[in-house]
Formats: structure tokens, sequence, C-alpha cells
């Protein structure tokens, strides 16, 4: 049942057609007929489209329609991420993106808000989630900087992977059936820009967070001991699967270079016809018509590596950042367990020392100090039942989080291996799909030219029999 | 292109060709009217060998043979099947023949031979004359030089022609008996008469200046063709390396695994297609190749042109200056500025038998220079008319030929997109299936 679909504006709504538009389909011609048919047979498939196949800005509301969704609801939040604008002040300067959000949730007071961000703000959000979700997988964000210098920063093209990441990013937390409650995101989507700021100065302060840290460095270096073994299955995956995709994002960098290097050369090849064909009399048409064969299958390569940048480029750059998120949640899950463990060995200990025979030097000293033995005793064993009894409580909240954590981390396991085959997908086959028009373009071109040499020969033979 | 134009009396080739373009060329082969000694005899270069041998300086080297292939056209139409006649011949030999050529039949715009060395090489072809495939190559080159000869209407009758394709033996002395060597323009001769002639015919000069472009155009086109293949063959070649990860990458996958796998397959049939591509563009290439050699050969018919007709200017002016001594020495007038004149003023006149003898032997030298005038002038009209008819026939054969080559590579064009369609329409399926 859909609430708000309907009231989503998007300045151009050419790409995806929603199901509703079907009685204007008989308006169509033919052709546009088959189109629209096919394009309509893999939305009804229900798992193909992701943000990463538009790149229309304009229809990128549309597309937040279709995304996957598991519990059968429609969406009840939209937001997009775009108008980056550059920012100058005295000391920085800085890019910031409007993000718009439309929603009827009601835990948010109004149904529309805009705002813009800066890249801090959105890495300040992850943070936040995944401090309060630490096993929670978080969509990467796109990366910091560019290696290559500050000046790239403010590259069009760098703006514009990085705006889309960014606009992915926020769909994927209000995909997600926890983190979307989060308030943080909400203050994220709604805040005023002074208001963000203030509120990113409450909550635990430094010291707390930095006891946290050292906590976490200390169990790290720990280890743990009993880790269930489909974590580690996991564990496993993960790292095999890092590999691979790093693999193929550099496969596919590489394609791209070699595709532009092409189109360099192609670019140079056709003009070597043309300027054959100004020598020429009767070669001359012909000789031009290769040239601009030769042009138009250069615009088509143009086109084709364009949308391999675009659409499949990106894609597997995101899972490369993927698999590093899935390592750290999975370091983060091995840290809860591996505290739980400590605290365990430490009741243990107690355990023993409370039960020890007083034979000890506690009760030596006490004797000596004047006290009663039996007194002591008792004195020293109460102290130790009230630490046990801390401990014991402290180990069923851990003994909670680490089951909270690794149910969280279960259940957002599955999810992410289905958005991920969902991603990669339709990544690949948008890319097998163009690839296929662009050599049915180039075939069209070539073909055309064949026929109008096809329909000439008649009159030369003529020519050459005549005696 | 000759090969294939003779797809009926050469067996070798396996081109393949649509029917109307089998007809078209039946239809546009070179074969002229009258009796070219292709219409008597089939002719092919059938193998290529290598062998060992000693060379010039009595050192070992290693070189190739090429088995010529003849038999006569009406034994075959008789229904008899005859075994080929046939002999070896090394490249250096058809180099020989070829030179020979171009020294008996200067007029002739000479068919070239297939390159000496392997040009215009991008990173994957072989720049090595023993390369198979260079080899292969080089037998088609020859066996359409030999074509092309054999069916030109002057070239085909020619004896030691004759001989080359069917006696092995003494081939060579005979041909260095006809003394062409010593009938060669030499270079130095030919560039005077370039700069030099006053009144060539601009025709040929116009032919002269399109034979220089045609020159630099096609090895343009050729160098950045080169270039283009070079990189097509990067692109696809590294669609392989997708294979091999997709392949690793489904082992680790439940649900993918299938469409990866079989993803995977198509990719490296991808990349392992651009191989038969570009070797189907090599003889496109040669096909432009050998036009860009004909162009030189073209060159050299305007160039003989501009040397006749320099040696028919000078003579005219030797015999015209011969004339005006004469007049001078009969009259006494000096018309012109003359040492001869100075000094005679100088130095007083010359005897009258001095003169007589002077005069008779003028006379002398002038029938001959009238003589030699004459046969200049018919030296150079001949030329003039037989070079124009070559020259014609040659354009007439290149529109031809080369419209057929950008058909022909339009249609591989054609072909490779085609596969590319249907390699990315399989990849999407199975991508689909993930």
């Amino acid at each position: 049942m859909s609430r708000t679909i309907d009231a989503v504006v998007s300045p151009t709504q050419t790409n995806t057609i929603p199901a509703d538009i079907s009685g204007q389909m008989l308006d169509l011609d033919e052709d546009d007929d088959l189109e629209v048919f096919s394009k309509d047979s893999t939305l009804a498939d229900g798992n193909m489209f992701n943000a990463s196949m538009q790149t229309s800005p304009g229809s990128m509301v549309n597309q937040c329609k279709f995304e996957e969704d598991e519990e059968g609801d429609s969406k009840d939040i939209f937001i997009t991420v775009d108008n980056p604008e550059s920012h100058v002040t005295a000391i920085e300067t800085f890019i910031t993106y409007r993000v718009l959000t439309k929603t009827t949730r009601s835990e948010f007071d109004n149904s529309e808000y805009e705002v813009r961000r800066r890249y801090q703000d959105f890495l300040w959000l992850k943070g936040k989630l995944e401090e309060a979700h630490s096993t929670l997988i978080v969509h990467p964000l796109p990366e910091k900087f560019v290696v290559k210098g500050m000046v790239e920063r403010f590259n069009g093209d760098f703006i514009a992977t990085r705006r889309k990441a960014l606009h992915k990013f926020l769909n994927r937390i209000a995909d997600h059936p926890i983190l979307s409650c989060s308030e943080d995101f909400k203050v994220f989507l709604s805040a005023q820009a002074w208001e963000l700021t203030t509120y990113k100065k409450q909550g635990p302060g430094f010291l707390s967070r930095m006891g946290e840290t050292v906590r976490a460095v200390a169990n790290s270096v720990r280890g743990v001991k009993n880790r269930p073994e489909e974590f580690t299955a996991i564990q496993e995956y993960v790292e095999d699967f890092s590999n691979k995709i790093s693999c193929l994002d550099k496969v596919t960098q590489r394609i791209v270079k070699e595709q532009k290097e092409y189109l360099e050369e192609l670019k140079e090849y056709g003009p070597t016809y043309t300027l054959w064909s100004g020598s020429e009399e009767e070669l001359a048409e012909q000789l031009k018509g290769v040239a601009g064969c030769i042009e138009r299958c250069c615009k088509e390569t143009e086109e084709q590596v364009g949308h391999l940048s675009d659409t499949l480029v990106p894609v597997l750059h995101e899972y490369v950042l993927c698999a590093e998120t899935l390592k750290a949640v999975l370091r983060r899950r091995d840290n809860i367990q591996a505290e739980f463990e400590a605290k365990n060995e430490t009741l243990a200990t107690k355990k023993v020392d409370r039960d020890a025979e007083s034979s000890d030097l506690g009760f030596v000293w006490g004797s000596l100090l004047g006290k009663n033995p039996e007194e002591a005793r008792h004195q020293r064993q109460e102290r130790l039942d009230g630490e046990i009894e801390e401990l014991k409580e402290e180990i069923d909240k851990l003994e909670d989080r680490v089951e909270w954590a690794n149910n969280a981390l279960k259940g957002d396991w599955g999810r992410w291996q289905r958005s991920m085959r969902g991603d990669l997908k339709s990544a690949f086959f948008s890319t097998a799909e163009k690839n296929v028009d662009y050599y049915e373009k180039c075939l069209a071109v070539w073909e055309t030219f064949l026929l109008s040499q096809r329909t000439e020969p008649s009159e030369e033979t003529d020519r050459d029999n005549t005696p | 292109m000759a090969d294939a134009g003779n797809k009926e009396s050469a067996p070798i080739g396996g081109d393949e060709f649509t029917n109307t373009e089998l007809e078209n060329n039946k239809n546009n082969t070179m074969v002229e009217e009258g009796s070219t000694l292709l219409r008597r005899m089939e002719i092919s270069v059938a193998e290529a060998e290598k062998r060992t041998g000693k060379n010039t300086v009595n050192m070992q080297e290693i070189f190739t043979v090429y088995l010529i292939e003849t038999r006569p056209i009406d034994a075959i139409t008789e229904g008899h099947n005859p075994a080929p006649d046939s002999l070896w011949r090394r490249y250096s030999e058809f180099e020989i023949l070829r030179n020979y050529l171009l020294v008996t039949y200067p007029f002739i715009v000479v068919p070239p031979l297939p390159e000496k060395r392997a040009e215009f090489v991008w990173h994957k072809l072989s720049a090595d004359n023993m390369d198979p495939d260079f080899v292969e190559r080089r037998r088609i080159g020859l066996e359409n030089f030999l074509l092309r000869v054999a069916s030109h209407s002057v070239l085909s009758n020619d004896k030691i022609l004759y001989h080359f394709l069917t006696e092995e033996h003494r081939w060579k002395e005979v041909v260095y008996e006809t003394g062409f060597q010593a009938k060669a323009d030499s270079r130095i001769k030919a560039l005077s008469a370039t700069f030099r002639v006053k009144n060539p015919d601009k025709r040929f000069t116009e032919m002269k200046h399109y034979s220089d472009e045609l020159q630099s155009l096609t090895s343009q086109l050729l160098r950045v063709r080169a270039r283009v293949a070079d990189r097509i063959y990067g692109v696809y070649k590294v669609h392989g390396n997708y294979g091999r990860v997709f392949s690793e990458w489904s082992a680790l996958e439940k649900e993918m695994g299938d469409g990866l796998q079989s993803a995977g397959h198509h990719m490296d049939a991808y990349a392992a297609s651009v191989d038969d591509i570009l070797e189907e563009e090599e003889r496109y290439a040669d096909q432009l190749k050998e036009y860009l050699f004909y162009a030189e050969a073209l060159r050299a018919v305007c160039r003989k042109h501009e040397l006749t007709q320099y040696e028919l200017e000078t003579a005219s002016s030797d015999l015209i200056s011969k004339k005006q001594q004469r007049e001078e020495l009969a009259t006494g007038m000096v018309r012109t500025f003359s040492f001869k004149g100075m000094t005679n003023k100088l130095f007083g006149q010359e005897t009258p038998e001095q003169r007589e003898a002077k005069l008779s032997l003028l006379e002398e030298q002038i029938v001959q220079g009238e003589e030699t005038v004459t046969e200049k002038t018919v030296e150079c009209e001949e030329y003039v008319k037989g070079a124009w008819v070559d020259m014609q026939r040659f354009k007439e054969q290149k529109d031809r030929d080369l419209r057929e080559a950008l058909i022909g590579y339009a249609v591989m064009q054609i072909s490779m997109c085609k596969k590319g369609i249907q390699v990315w329409t399989n990849a999407k399926e199975c991508f689909h299936k993930m």
C-alpha cells in the first residue's frame, strides 16, 4: 500500500515508469511500447533496480521507490542529495550538499525537510551510528579525499561521484529497519546547521570515548577465544570477497583506461579517411562514408565509457569499502565477546579466591593487626562476595550485549548479502546491456554504410560490360 | 583484390564472400581483353617452406622459398585434371623479376611486391620475417603479384615472366643476360630531369602529385590503423581478467555462483575473439599497403616521362644551338655573344679551310641531331601514349580494388559488432540469473 508515492516531486520523470502509468502506454508508438515493456518486466523482478542504475539526477527520487523493500511495505521516507555548492570562508573552502527529505513517519514533526550538509557531517553521522550499533553493517561513505591532492577535491567529476555515493549512503540507512530509527539520523536530516552543531556537542564526552577506545584496543589485543563457527565462516568469506572485489575494481578501472586510449586513437583514425577523400574522385564518397562511420562509432564509444564509469566503477568501489566495513564489524563483535570472556575469567579467579583456604597473607596480616581471624576471613569473604555479585551483574549485561551483537550481525548479514547480490547483479547486468546497445548502434552505422555501397554496383557492372 | 578476383583459378585463400561480392569479383578482375597469360594458364603460389643454404658471403642462412604452381587452362576445361607444374622461388628472385619489368616496361605501372619487412606493426604483430603469419601473408601477396602481372595485357606476354613461372633452372642467368640492369636509369639522372624539365605533360605532373599524396595518405592511415588495432587488442584482452576473477568468486557464492561462472566463460570468449578479428583486419591493411607501394610505381612512370621529355628538350635545344652556330659561321654574323666570337675579334678570324671544316662537322652533327630529335620525339610521344593508357587502367583498377577493400572493411566491422552483441547478450543473461 503506497502512501506517498504520487506526492513526491522531481524535476524530470523520464527514465522510470511507475506501474500506474499503464493506461497511457497505448498512446506511445510501437517502438516505444517495446522499450517500455522491457523495462517494466525488469522492474517487476523486484530486486533489479537500485540507486546505482540511474544516472539522471532528477529521477533519483523516483528510483528510491523501487528499492528493495523487505517488509513488503512501500517506503515512507525519500531522501535526495543534490545541488553541491561551494562555500568559502577565511579558513577553508568546502562543499555542502542539499539534503532533501520527504516523509510520513510520525517521529518527524514535518513531512518535508531541506538542509545543507557537508562531508564532515556525514562522517559524524556514520560515526554515531557505528557507535550505537557496533555490529550492524553501515553502508560505506565515499572516501575522504583523493590521494592526488587538494585540487582534486573540487573537480566536477569527483564531486558528482561523491554526491551519488552520499545519496546512496543516506538511502541505505533509511532502508535499514534499525538504523533508520536512530535519533542521530533524524537530527541529521532535519536540523538546521546551527542546531546540528549544538547537537553534535552533546553526548558522551571525550574522556569516556577515550576509555572505550582503550578497552577496545585491550580486548583486541587479548583476542577472542571461543568464536562461534558461523562468524569464523563469515570472516573467511569476507576475506575472500574483499580480494575478489578489489580485483574486479582494478580490472574495471583498467578497462576504462584502455577504452579511453582506444577512443583517443579512434578520433584520429576517421580524419585520415577524410583527408584521403580530398585527393580522390571516384573514391571520395566511400572514403568520407567510412570516416563518418568511424566518427559515429567514436561517439558511441564515448557513451559506453561514460556508462561504465558512472555505473559499474562506483558500485565496485563501494563494495571494496563495504568489505572493509565488514571486517571492522566482525572485529567489533569479536571485541564484545572478548570483553565478556575476560570478565568471566576474572569472575572465575575471584570465585577461586573466595573459596580458597584461609592460609593466605591477608589473614596473617589481619591477625597481626589484631583482628579476629574469624572476623577477618568473614570480612574478606563478604568483600569478595560483593565483588562477585557486581561481576555477575556486569557479566549478565555483557552476555546480553554479546547476544544482542551476534543477533544484530546475523540479521544484518543476511540483509547485506541480499543487497550486495542485488547491487552487483544489476551493475553488471546494466554494463552488459549497455555493451550490447553499443555494439548494436555501431552495427547499424556500418550496415547503413554497406547498404549505400551495395546499391551502386549495378551501375558499375553495366559500365564494365560495355565494349 | 587479385587473389579474390580469381577465386576460381586460385584455389588458395578461402575468403568468405557473399554471392553478390563473388559476382562483382568475377566482373571486376584485372583480366584484360586480349590474350593475357592468365587466360591460358592457372597460376598460384601454393606453399612456403624454409630452406638453409649459403648466401653470397658464404655464410649459412635460413630463407623461405615459395612454391609456384601452374596448369594450362584448356587442359582443365577439357575435363582433365593434370598435376600442376611447379617450382620453388625465393623472394629475392621475385624482386629481380620486378626490377626487370620496371626497366623493360617503364611506361607501365608495375604491380608491387608485398613488403620486404613488416612495417606498421602493432605490438602483438611480429616484425620477424620468419613469423608464420608474416610468411603466409607474404605468400598471398606474391600470388597476388603474379596474378596481376600475368593478367596485364602488356606484361603478361613477356618471355622472362613465362620462364620465371615455368622453368626453375637458369632463370637468373637468362634474366641477367638481357642486360636490364645496365638499362636502368641512374637516380641522379632521373632527379635532375625532374628539376630541369621545362614542358612535361601536365597530366603527368598532376599524376605525380597524386602519387605523392596517395603515398603519404595511405601511409598515415596505416599507421593510425595499427595504433587503433593495438588499443582494441588491449581492451578485449583485459576482459579476460573478468573471466578469471568471476570464476574464483563464483566458488565463494552460493546463489550467484552459476551465473558468475558462465559469465566468466563468456568474458574469456570475448577476450579470445579479438585475435581473429585483428587477423582479418591485417588482410585489409595489406590491401591498402599494396596501393601504398603502387603509388611509388606510379610516380616512377611519371618520372620516366619527365626524363624522356627532358632528353627530348635537351636534344632539341642542342640542335637549335648547333643550327645557330652554323648560321653564324655561314653568315659571319654573330647573333649572340660567345667567347669564340670574342676571340675571333681579338685574334682575327679563322682561315676559310678551318671554317669549312667546322661547317661540315656542324652539318654532320645537325643531321645526327635532327635524327636524334625525331627519335626522341617519337619515343616521347609513344611513351606518353602508352603510359597514359596504363595509368588510366591503373586508376580504374585502383578505384575498384579500394572500393572493394572499403566494403570488405565494413563487412569486418559488422562481423565484429555481431560477435560483440552475441557475447554481451549471453553475459547479460548470465548476470540476470545471478
